[in-house]
């Protein structure tokens, strides 16, 4: 059965090796896709590259696929895999702030290591913002731990939310990720057609 | 980015290469389609949840060494920052972290595929007409504002984004529709530091 940490296969101590090793994956597979670069990964917010929504959202259909079938088939018990708790409005306000921060800095905290680690300069003082960033956060807390903290509502799915079956809600996520694939390929063409091919 | 190859050095035209030579002289690989780079991504992201019961993230990882470093210069500080005090219950070390080895391994995974492709340089990535430090100075600015986001948001686009979007979580999903819409929202504003 798994999560196989949560069913003690194996100590606290070896699971900082397989955080190691599931690190190698993800960061080779960010670099892969080009996420190691700034300027790749800001051309989705230019509509010239739509790299980040197509890996992202194979990404997400991948794990969900995966995550939905293991769970059917028994061997996934899902309860224990963890759920960050849902803080609707400072999310949602996170969510933008977060979203200008990367049209700023031009990387996401994951991406910026894999651009850290293959040289990239920009990437490394951005490491240095995040730092100063969750500092003056921490030092910060106590004037904005009420906004922090606002609407509450606990661990909870969309379908748990809306009350709708778990696969039907897959379903729709594929649909949606299939037509995004096809809209985001269709951007692009008019795009380079727009610029006759050169920039 | 179809018409780089237009002109080829003079060099390079008229004689033939051995397939060693042409990897000594050619520039970077080109990226992994981004499909199959997204379907490697996601299978790492389920390894973790059959592993771990955990997905993958980043922004907890910068926290947990900002306590850890906080900690060692001025412990009673950190230690009543109320923020950073589960990092630091009862004397935990706060870099021995999941988020913390998993940042380690993202950075020799990234380097692995960096040399194997050629990419790996020392350079600062900018937009044609900014100067290189004015990049740098906005490169910490988009730092600081992105960890402020992630605090809010309990997540960036590892934690919330890509973990809790696979697993349909209801806050993650409204995060990650956020991000894009900040995103875009000033696109426009900060078109010079990458065009």
């Amino acid at each position: 059965m798994a999560p196989l940490f949560k069913y003690g296969l194996f100590s606290a101590d070896t699971s900082l090796v397989v955080a190691f090793i599931i690190g190698i994956g993800f960061g080779f597979f960010l670099e892969r896709a080009g996420f190691g670069s700034a300027r790749k990964l800001v051309s989705q917010f230019y509509l010239d590259d739509m790299a980040v929504f197509k890996v992202m959202f194979t990404a997400i259909v991948t794990a969900m696929l995966g995550v939905t079938y293991l769970t059917w088939m028994g061997v996934l018990d899902l309860s224990l895999v963890y759920l960050v708790p849902t803080y609707l409005a400072p999310q949602v306000v996170g969510g933008l702030v977060l979203g200008a921060g990367f049209v700023i800095g031009g990387y996401c905290p994951g991406t910026a290591l894999a651009a850290t680690a293959t040289g990239r300069i920009d990437a490394l003082v951005y490491g240095f913002g995040l730092y100063a960033g969750t500092l003056a956060f921490a030092e910060a807390y106590p004037l904005v731990k009420s906004f922090h903290g606002m609407t509450s509502l606990g661990q909870v799915t969309i379908p748990q939310y809306f009350n709708l079956p778990y696969g039907l809600v897959v379903f729709a996520v594929v649909l949606m990720a299939v037509g995004g694939f096809w809209g985001a390929g269709w951007v692009e063409k008019k795009l380079a057609a727009s610029n006759g091919g050169s920039r | 980015m179809s018409s780089t190859a237009t002109t080829l050095p003079a060099d390079r035209v008229g004689r033939s290469m051995t397939a060693d030579e042409a990897a000594a002289r050619s520039g970077p690989a080109p990226y992994s389609n981004p499909y199959l780079a997204g379907i490697g991504l996601g299978l790492v992201l389920l390894a973790s949840f059959v592993l771990m019961g955990r997905g993958l993230g980043a922004s907890g990882g910068v926290s947990a060494v900002v306590a850890g470093l906080l900690n060692s210069v001025a412990p009673a500080h950190a230690q009543s920052r109320e923020w950073l005090a589960g990092y630091l219950a009862d004397g935990a070390n706060p870099l021995k972290e999941f988020l913390v080895f998993e940042g380690l391994g993202v950075f020799a995974g990234a380097l692995l595929s960096g040399l194997l492709a050629r990419r790996a340089m020392f350079i600062i990535e900018k937009g044609p007409v900014v100067s290189r430090s004015k990049r740098l100075v906005f490169a910490f600015i988009g730092g600081a504002v992105m960890a402020i986001g992630a605090a809010f948001g309990r997540g960036c686009t590892s934690g919330q984004a890509l973990t809790g979007g696979s697993l349909l979580n209801l806050g993650s999903w409204a995060f990650m529709l956020m991000v894009f819409a900040g995103a875009y929202a000033v696109a426009r504003l900060f078109r010079w530091e990458w065009r």
